[in-house]
Order: structure tokens, then sequence, then C-alpha cells
């Protein structure tokens, strides 16, 4: 029996693993920063607000370290970057962007159909006329049903004051 | 036992009201075509419809929630066969099995298998929430706060550190989820921990958030940035009949039962995951097959088994959930948000204080799965052409949904900026192999585990020696530890033979 686990590994530091690591610190360096500032109240119980917040710190300290100390010899399995479709999550991107942007204006409805149009030409779509029109179809039927029928509150705007 | 079927009986009374029969009939509908959706599951859908839970009564949403999660059992299987995308993980032994059986042209034998396979471990899974329910919840009841610290503790290690594929990352988001449940108001002492000063913070992040975020944004973002084939993969007609041959009853029962055995404990317990009894079920049916030589080309045994091993693992994580109060998997953390915004507390006391609505619930899971089954075998024509979504449109519509679901809970344009952080996190974690169901668990759990340590603490009067005083903590701790430490140990001394 062989030591498999790092038999086929290209050795030596991986910066998108080791970045990986050096984030999940940072965020630990973040949520000790913000757990010391947390106001304790000494009167109160035998556990302060403060305990459990340091252990997460901790716990993701600890992981950190871990995973940039994998990620400096080597690092782990996954999905190689090099694969990455950059014009595909620009669409996707665009189209988050423009849903925020834009729902507490013009409403769910419109802001939802651009949010579809956009998505499928991420996933390769050729035709947006017909995208618009079945997201718009889509948004128009589930605006009155989660909002008229189920009770969510999705807002109004400018299609939406018309129904 | 007479009490249980007594109570059972009352709960049938309450699940075949037509109203709740609807609901039932809408979540096994919903839950089939979300786990036929590649990508998508029944984590997802219920966090969607959480807001559902202002409107109409606990029953009615429990009776949608868990059909919605039986469902989605199904629904999967059906994915796995025809276009071997596994829609969730457990279902990637299916995968291997059914769509080699189902491009050999007997994709409806396959289907049939895992339908009827499914049907018979999920109502054994049933039967078995039914009666091990009351002896957990008297157990249950012994526990002090301090035990259940340490259960959580052990179910915290069970799913991060030992179901996936490397420890340090599911610990990792382990911590991640926890520090994400810690956001807000601390309840006991009202203090607010991490808000960054922003005030939609200080009421704590919804779990709606971050589980649409990670599931389906994260997912999303996941997707669009692979590169696409030229090809788009192709589902497989259904050549052969739906009805099985007298030959593959005859290789597919004991599989079934065999199955349905094997996964109901494991589900049960308080680590959970359906991977573990699904790939047993695997290999102990290649052993015990009298044609070993078909597994890997098709074999019937190799996709009754694992089906059966799923689902009735499915059935078992109901049982920590309801009688501990434990989720064991992302759905199950996020039901169990459900109840508590209905102010329930799931846990022993749930099956006093809420007979109609546990009683009713467990009886809805039998009629669910009776309707799953016309709906999976008779319907299974419907299902194909859902698969046949073009993945723009599919997964444009996702999107929306998701907006919905995160914007319709109080018109927060801050929610949905939020959203789109978690699903950025989410996408590096799709990218960088970290497993998800973590977080959605230690958001749940954590606050839960800090609860029941500060009640232990007042209890002992500060004296942390109460974990290890009390036998039972102590062995759910040294068990916790064998766990975390056990496999590392076992690689270390294993490298060392070697060497």
């Amino acid at each position: 029996m062989t030591l498999e686990v790092h038999k086929d590994r290209p050795k030596g530091v991986v910066w998108e693993d080791t970045a990986v690591g050096l984030g999940v610190l940072a965020l630990a360096a973040l949520v000790a920063w913000q757990t010391s500032i947390i106001p304790e109240n000494a009167i109160y119980a035998k556990v302060g607000p403060k305990f459990f917040a340091w252990i997460s710190a901790g716990l993701l300290a600890i992981m950190g370290a871990a995973l940039t100390y994998e990620g400096v010899t080597g690092g782990w399995e996954h999905e190689e970057s090099g694969e990455t479709d950059w014009r595909s999550l620009g669409w996707l991107l665009a189209g988050l962007v423009l849903n925020v942007a834009l729902i507490s204006t013009l409403g769910f409805i419109i802001a939802g159909s651009i949010l579809f149009v956009l998505t499928a030409r991420a996933f390769g779509s050729t035709q947006p006329l017909r995208d618009a029109a079945i997201g718009f179809a889509l948004a128009l039927v589930s605006y009155v049903g989660f909002d008229r029928l189920l009770g969510y509150k999705i807002g109004t705007g400018l299609i939406e004051r018309l129904l | 036992m007479i009490d249980t079927l007594t109570q059972l009986a009352q709960g049938f009374a309450i699940a075949l009201t037509p109203v709740n029969l609807m609901w039932c009939f809408i979540g096994v509908f919903v839950g089939t075509a979300i786990g036929v959706l590649p990508g998508i599951g029944p984590a997802l859908a219920i966090a969607l419809l959480l807001p559902l839970t202002y409107k109409v009564d606990a029953t009615a949403a429990f009776i949608l929630f868990a059909g919605i999660y039986y469902g989605a059992m199904y629904g999967g299987s059906t994915t796995s066969i025809l276009l071997n995308t596994p829609g969730e993980s457990a279902t990637i032994v299916t995968a291997m099995e059914g769509n080699k059986m189902a491009k050999k042209g007997r994709a409806g034998a396959a289907l049939a298998t895992a339908a009827i396979g499914s049907f018979v471990a999920g109502t054994i899974g049933t039967l078995g929430i039914t009666f091990i329910a009351e002896p957990v919840v008297n157990l249950a009841l012994k526990f002090g706060p301090a035990d259940y610290f340490s259960l959580m503790i052990l179910s915290f290690v069970t799913v991060s550190a030992v179901l996936g594929s490397s420890a340090v990352r599911g610990l990792t988001s382990l911590a991640l989820g926890i520090f994400l449940g810690l956001i807000g108001i601390d309840l006991q002492t009202g203090q607010p921990r991490f808000w960054f000063g922003v005030t939609e913070l200080s009421d704590g992040i919804n779990v709606i958030v971050v589980a649409v975020g990670l599931f389906a944004i994260g997912e999303t973002l996941y997707l669009a940035a692979q590169k696409k084939s030229d090809t788009p993969p192709e589902v497989i007609e259904i050549k052969d009949s739906i009805f099985m041959s007298r030959e593959d009853w005859a290789r597919s029962w004991k599989p079934w039962l065999r199955g349905s055995a094997l996964g109901f404990p494991i589900g049960a317990m308080p680590a959970g995951g359906a991977e573990i009894p699904t790939f047993l079920s695997y290999f102990i049916e290649k052993k015990l097959s009298t044609k070993p030589e078909e597994f890997g080309h098709g074999a019937i045994e190799g996709v009754a088994g694992p089906e059966a091993a799923n689902n009735a693992s499915a059935a078992g994580v109901l049982v920590p959930m309801l009688a501990l109060g434990l989720p064991t998997s992302a759905t199950a953390a996020i039901m169990l948000s459900a109840f508590q915004s209905y102010g329930i507390t799931p846990g022993p006391l749930l099956f006093t204080q809420q007979p109609q609505l546990v009683w009713g619930l467990i009886a809805s899971l039998y009629i669910g799965n009776v309707m799953l089954l016309i709906l999976n075998l008779p319907l299974i024509a419907l299902w194909v052409k859902m698969l046949k979504i073009p993945e723009p449109l599919l997964y444009g519509g996702i999107l929306m949904f998701a907006t919905i679901g995160t914007y319709g809970i109080s018109q927060s344009v801050v929610d949905l900026i939020l959203l789109y952080i978690i699903g950025g996190l989410g996408f590096l974690m799709r990218r960088f192999d970290f497993p998800t169901a973590p977080v959605i668990i230690g958001m749940i759990l954590g606050p839960l585990a800090e609860q029941n340590f500060r009640q232990a603490m007042t209890i002992s009067q500060g004296d942390i020696s109460v974990l290890v005083t009390r036998p039972l903590s102590l062995s759910l701790l040294l068990l916790s530890a064998l766990a975390l430490l056990g496999p590392q140990i076992w690689r270390l001394m294993r490298g060392r033979r070697v060497a």
C-alpha cells in the first residue's frame, strides 16, 4: 500500500488555493476584531455573547491556517480556473446588478424579465426576443401568484401598478 | 404501541382533509419537479417557500414541505437515469447504473424499479418514523442541556468533517455557517453581534438569503462559468415498458428491502447523510448478485438497492429532526427554521405539545408516497418533458424565483445584495470543492448549540466540567473526537507502516 494522498500533486505553492486559505484567515481576523468590540454586559449570564463568537473566529483561523498550508504544499483537487467562461459570467453578473439597480424603481416584473434575458444569454441563448417574451410572461404570472395570492411582498413598479 | 396507532389514526384524519390532501399533492408535485430539474434540490425549494409560513397554518406548511422533501427524492432518480447528471449527490450510484440500463433500452425498467423501490423504502421509512419516534422521544427526555450540546457537537463533526471529501474544507464551511448564524441580536443578552453598522443585519441574516444564495445564485454562477459543450446532454428516450418483467421483480425486491434496512438507521443517526447507505447498498448488492458481471453495465439490483437506501435514509433524517430538533441535512435545517418561524421547538416536547402537527405530518408521508408512485410511473412522460427545458430558460427561471424568494421577504435591496455576496461565496465554494450543506446546518444549529451550552453552564453554575462528568455527554464528545481524529490517526498509522 502506498501513500496516495499527495502522489500526483505538483509540489510547491498553488497560488489560487493559498489565496483561499488567506481569505479564510482574513475572515477569521474580521470575525475576531468584531468579536472584540461586542459590548459585554457583565451582570448577565454565565456565558456572554462573545464566547461562541470567539469559537467561530478560532475555528476559522485554524482552518484558514490549514488551508494556507495545503495551498503552499501543492493545493487540493478542484476545478481548474483556466476553464472559466468569463463572457458568460459577465452576462450573468450584468443581469444580477441590473436587477438590484432596477427592482425598486421599475418593479420586479421589468427587472426580473431583464434578469431572465441576460441569464438566458449567459447560458448560450441567441434569441433575446423569445427570452424576453417568456421571461415577461413568467414574471407576470409569478408576481400575481406570489404577491397577490400567496402574500409575498414583492413591491410595486411600472407594470405592477396596472394590475 | 396501541397508543401510537391511535395517534397515527388521528394523524390520518388530519392528513385526509381535502385541504391537507391538496397541500400534500402540491408538495409531492413541486418536489418531483424540483428533483427532476438538474442543479436544484429540496433545500432550495423549501427555502423559497418559507415565506408561506406567514400565510398558512403550521400543519399545512409541514405537509407541503415534507411532500417536497420526499418528492425530490423520486424526481432525482428520473434525472439520474435519463440524463446522467445526478440532481443530488446521493443519486450518483443510480446515475452510474440506471443510466447504463437506459442506454441499453431498459429505461422503463430502471425508472420502475427506482420508483417502486422508493415507494417501498419510503413506506418502510415512514413506518420506522412512526414506531421509533416514541422511544427516541423517551430517550431524549433524559437529555440535559449539556447532553444536547454534545450531541450537536457530534452532529457538527459528522456532517462537516466525516461525510465530505475533506475535513478541513468541511469544517471551514461549518465555521462560516456558525458565524452567519451569530449575526444579529443575541437573544439572551440583547447585544448585537457582527452587524457592521448595517441596520438590516442587526435582525440577523435570514436563512432564506443564505440558502438561496448558496444553492441558486452560487450554483448558477458556477454552471455559467463552465465552458459549454456544443452538444447539450441528451435525454434518453424510454423505449421499453414501465411494467417490469417477472425477472426484474425477482431481482429487485430483495435489494429494495436491504436498501431500506441500510438507509433508515443510518439516516436516523445524528450524523445523517444519504451517501454512505447508497454506496454501501451498491456494494452489498454487487456482492450478493447472481450476475455481478452486469454491475457497471446496467444491473437492475444496482438501481433498486441504492434508490431504496436513499429514500429510506431521507425518511430516517426526519427522526432526529422531529424527535430531537437536530437537523442533519441542509433540507432538514431549513425545515427546522420553518418550525422556528411558527414559534415551535422541534424535539421531544413536540410530540406532546403538537400531536396533530406531528401525526398529521407522519400520516401525510404515507399518503405522499402513494401519490408519488402514481406521479412517477404512469405520468413519467410529463417529467421527461420537463427534463427537456433548455438550460437558458431553466436558469433564467431559477434566478427569477430566487429574486422573488429573497426580495419578497421584505422588499429589501440590502437582502438582494447580501444574496449576491453569498452567491459569490457559494460560487467560490463550488469552485474550490467546499461542501455547502454545513454552512446551513451551522447557521441553524449554531445558535441552538450556544443556547444549550448557556443553559448547561447556568445549571452547573459555570462549571464547564459538566460536559465530561455526565456519562451521556462524555460519550457523545468521545464519539465526536473519534469521528474527527480517527481517520487522521488511521492515515498516519497506515503511512508509518509503509515507511
